[in-house]
């Protein structure tokens, strides 16, 4: 520090007025940070002059000629909220047309815990600003807290958690030798964490691994967390997109509601209505009555303000125009379903192909998985091998998003995870 | 309690609740035998299972958040929530800085509409933006604020990321300072937005304040400002409004602001800008960036929030930036990265309509020329209204009393020097909606009104202690 002073004294003498400082500055400390793991690898393929090159990195819908699609319903969504007059503050805790039409999709058209006003909820960031949210929240009201999170889960969920400053625990999740659900060795984790903790949850279609339990096992889950008192946190980011029908997917949050548990759930509107860049989500956390939820919808508010203030408007406008017309609603749930049917046929391609190609190995799970991804099994250094060779961007664990997959490419894709891996 | 567990249920209950009533199941340690209680619940669980159902909703989840009371209402925030309640045909909403016109509306820029028709006709996707923002709109918000022609800019010294209005980008800015430079404090203005401390505290930054506004002058306590920013611990971060300065109005000269830099320079503090109104103190855009311009000028590393809330009316579309300028191309680089990995675990990355709506209006010279233009005629109403205030008063207040600060003070705001009970009583009898620091929004005010207004604060300041 008197080094310092004793420099820029001298400077602040010197007449020049562009003294750039010549010792460090006051970043020297500053690290460059790690390129992100998943949003990284986006920018590696774009960077990549190949014409073979083929992005089955990040979770983002794309139609079979790779390109990405704004659906039908937002279009027309957007040409009726054009000229809209008025770009005023949303409230806090965002707009409150949006948040209905987003409750009903997860707690059930005919919901009691609506039409009882026990549900504090917030728009919010899509799902990131959502789980954020919660865990600020979590830290604030339940200091001691801390939360379990399934191996492996969407590497966002460590970071969002740690910068909330909430202690993470993990448990055991994916089934490295089946590729499918560690159902003992997760129900022994539900049975050994002290009772009454938080555990996140993937509602449906498990990112990265695509692996969901089946509806029983959800019921034992849901069970067992009574007998514990834990606390159960929904991330449902896929909503729709895991059996195309959004009823379907909401199945887990549902038993769990039926068993009376008071939830937490952060939704997206992301991947299920293609709303990726304009940040569009909910928070909603059960609550044991109409008063507390007024409270507890108080202290989130309290949270976002000094974290943005208010949310955007554009996206919100947007998805409560599609679930607030009957007609456009259904154009939506057709056009989900075609996207998550898509998605199906491509997991059938891709499985088929491998066959076809003799692979020594089994690739039952990719059409066992759910949802946008297949933990396709692949190494780090299997993936790099694709990356280096094949020009196929895809996250070091082997992650495969399918909706990167298209009819164009899926023999090529079948053919590079064949090569990398016959000799495994 | 449960008897709200009762209406819950949807199914019989087991025997075990009434074991249940007797105990309070917070999931505090020790507070209870829970294991005996399991053992009686699990046994039920297996009677009933065999249905095929679990029909036991008895919620051993007592809600973990039962302690929670209701938050405060924001200061400024539930000022426009309470006018929205207000039925009385008086009122006026003088809370929230969101412009309006003369009819009071809101009002969406011309430039505005024009930008998103293009964007519709467009018909562009709404993929992911990266972490840091929209390019476009990163390239034209620092050119925007130092100039185009800035060495900065062309020196690639100025790490930018897109941000969550103005808020988020002095969130963003406080996380960076609370990682790497624990301890650092913050210096603001007293008075400053209501926001800055909320935003410090959750960040985990320690603040303290200077001084700034004189009640006695209703203008600038120069000398308590410069004694406080030199009294700080050398390295400290003084947050300063570039222009038009919230609360209160009252900015400092050209001369004071080069006062201001030299002691910043001598202390070692680092300069960090809030410019939420760049084009609405003045008019100029490049007139309200001045006071930054000339920080960066001397070669001083700083930052710089901006927000589009309120001179491009895009309040809702939660856009803005924050810039950090360094010595160095390489640290500028560095600093980018750190800020885009603060920002992913808040919100992954930025909402991308309103940065793009900037990126058409600003990078498009036609358009731009007509935000100058628009923002000239906004920034006038509200110079018109000052006027019409101020003449209001004086000739109303027989008392004598000088109520020329409010011809001093620059941008949205005005602060009238009604104390938290004189501005109540604007509220309570005259239904004026302000926030209880006495400060105006005048951009909420109409010529029509200027009268009434008149005669509430004189009421207020006279009669109510």
């Amino acid at each position: 520090m008197a080094l310092r002073t004793g420099i820029s004294s001298r400077i602040l003498r010197s007449s020049s007025t562009f003294a750039l400082r010549s010792m460090s500055s006051w970043w020297r400390n500053v690290e460059p940070a790690a390129k992100d793991p998943i949003l990284g690898v986006t920018e590696a393929f774009l960077a990549d002059p190949s014409p073979d090159k083929v992005n089955v990195g990040v979770g983002a819908y794309r139609d079979d000629n790779g390109k990405p699609v704004v659906l039908e319903c937002v279009r027309e969504a957007e040409r009726r909220i054009a000229g809209n007059l008025n770009m005023e503050y949303l409230p806090m805790g965002g707009s409150v047309k949006m948040v209905e039409e987003t409750l009903k999709l997860a707690y059930g058209e005919n919901s009691n815990l609506i039409k009882d006003k026990r549900i504090a909820a917030v728009q919010a960031l899509s799902g990131t600003g959502a789980c954020r949210l919660f865990a600020d929240f979590q830290k604030r009201f339940c200091p001691d807290s801390q939360i379990y999170i399934p191996v492996p889960t969407w590497a966002n969920h460590h970071n969002i958690w740690r910068d909330a400053q909430v202690p993470q625990r993990t448990f055991h999740y994916y089934h490295l030798e089946s590729k499918g659900l560690d159902f003992a060795s997760m129900m022994d984790d539900i049975k050994n964490a002290p009772n009454g903790s938080f555990f996140l949850l993937h509602a449906c279609a498990h990112n990265p691994t695509g692996v969901d339990p089946s509806e029983e096992q959800w019921r034992e889950i849901s069970y067992q967390f009574k007998v514990k008192g834990h606390f159960a946190f929904f991330d449902m980011a896929y909503q729709g997109f895991a059996s195309g029908n959004p009823e379907r997917d909401a199945k887990s949050i549902r038993i769990f509601l039926e068993d009376g548990h008071l939830i937490g759930c952060a939704q997206s509107y992301a991947k299920n209505m293609g709303l990726y860049g304009q940040r569009v989500g909910c928070l909603s956390v059960v609550c044991e009555d109409e008063k507390q939820a007024v409270a507890v919808k108080s202290q989130l508010q309290q949270i976002a303000r000094p974290m943005y203030s208010n949310p955007p408007v554009h996206g919100a406008l947007i998805v409560s125009t599609i679930l607030g017309d009957p007609d456009l609603k259904k154009l939506w749930l057709k056009e989900v379903k075609a996207m998550a049917d898509r998605i199906i046929g491509m997991r059938t391609a891709l499985r088929e192909n491998l066959e076809k190609l003799g692979s020594p190995l089994s690739w039952e799970h990719i059409t066992n998985q759910i949802g946008m991804f297949c933990y396709s099994g692949l190494t780090p250094e299997q993936v790099d091998h694709l990356t280096n060779h094949f020009h196929i961007y895809m996250t070091r664990n082997g992650r495969i998003s399918l909706a990167g997959v298209t009819t164009g490419n899926v023999g090529y894709l079948a053919n590079a995870i064949h090569e990398v891996s016959k000799s495994a | 309690m449960a008897s709200t567990m009762i209406a819950l249920a949807s199914a019989s209950l087991p025997a075990s609740l009434s074991l249940r009533n007797n105990c309070k199941l917070k999931m505090k340690r020790g507070s209870f035998d829970h294991n005996a209680l399991l053992k009686e619940k699990r046994n039920s669980f297996i009677k009933t299972k065999s249905f095929g159902r679990l029909t036991m909703v008895v919620a051993v989840n007592v809600s973990r958040f039962e302690g929670i009371t209701m938050a405060p209402p924001d200061p400024i925030l539930g000022v426009s929530e309470a006018f929205k309640a207000d039925t009385n045909e008086m009122k006026l909403n003088l809370g929230v800085g969101a412009y309006r016109t003369e009819e009071l509306q809101p009002y969406v820029l011309n430039v505005v509409k024009k930008a998103e028709n293009l964007m519709l006709e467009r018909g562009e996707n709404k993929e992911y933006l990266p972490i840091e923002g929209l390019a476009a709109f990163n390239i034209v918000t620092a050119e925007l604020l130092f100039g185009a022609a800035n060495s900065v800019i062309q020196q690639q010294r100025v790490a930018t990321v897109q941000g969550l209005s103005g808020t988020g980008s002095l969130r963003l800015a406080a996380a960076l300072i609370e990682r790497y430079f624990p301890g650092a404090k913050v210096i603001m203005s007293s008075p400053t937005w209501g926001n800055h401390k909320n935003i410090l505290n959750d960040a985990g930054v320690p603040w303290s304040e200077y001084r700034y506004y004189d009640p006695k002058t209703v203008g600038l306590d120069f000398d308590g400002m410069i004694s406080d920013i030199k009294a700080a611990p050398e390295g400290s971060f003084v947050l300063l409004h570039g222009c038009a300065h919230n609360p209160t109005g009252i900015d400092p000269t050209p001369e004071q602001w080069e006062k201001i830099a030299d002691v910043i320079q001598e202390k070692n503090h680092i300069p960090f800008f809030d410019v939420a109104y760049q084009g609405f103190a003045s008019g100029s855009l490049d007139a309200d960036a001045s006071s930054v311009r000339s920080f960066v000028a001397r070669g001083m590393e700083l930052l710089v929030a901006q927000s589009y809330s309120k001179n491009l009316g895009l309040y809702a579309e939660r856009i803005g930036a924050i810039n950090v300028v360094c010595s160095s191309a390489d640290a500028a680089e560095r600093v980018k990265s750190q800020l885009k990995r603060l920002a992913r675990p808040m919100y992954s990355n930025p909402p991308i309509h309103g940065a793009r709506i900037v990126a058409n209006v600003v990078g498009n010279p036609a358009l731009f020329s007509e935000w100058k233009a628009e923002m000239e005629l906004m920034a006038g109403r509200i110079k018109n209204v000052r006027q019409k205030l101020y003449d209001s008063l004086s000739a109303k207040d027989k008392s004598g009393k000088d109520w020329s600060f409010i011809l001093k003070q620059i941008g949205m705001f005005s602060f009238t020097g009604l104390n938290k009970a004189q501005s109540d009583n604007m509220t309570n009898k005259w239904h004026v909606y302000m926030t209880k620091d006495g400060r105006v929004s005048l951009a909420g005010l109409s010529s029509a009104k200027c009268e009434y207004l008149a005669d509430a604060i004189i009421d207020s300041y006279h009669n109510v202690s």
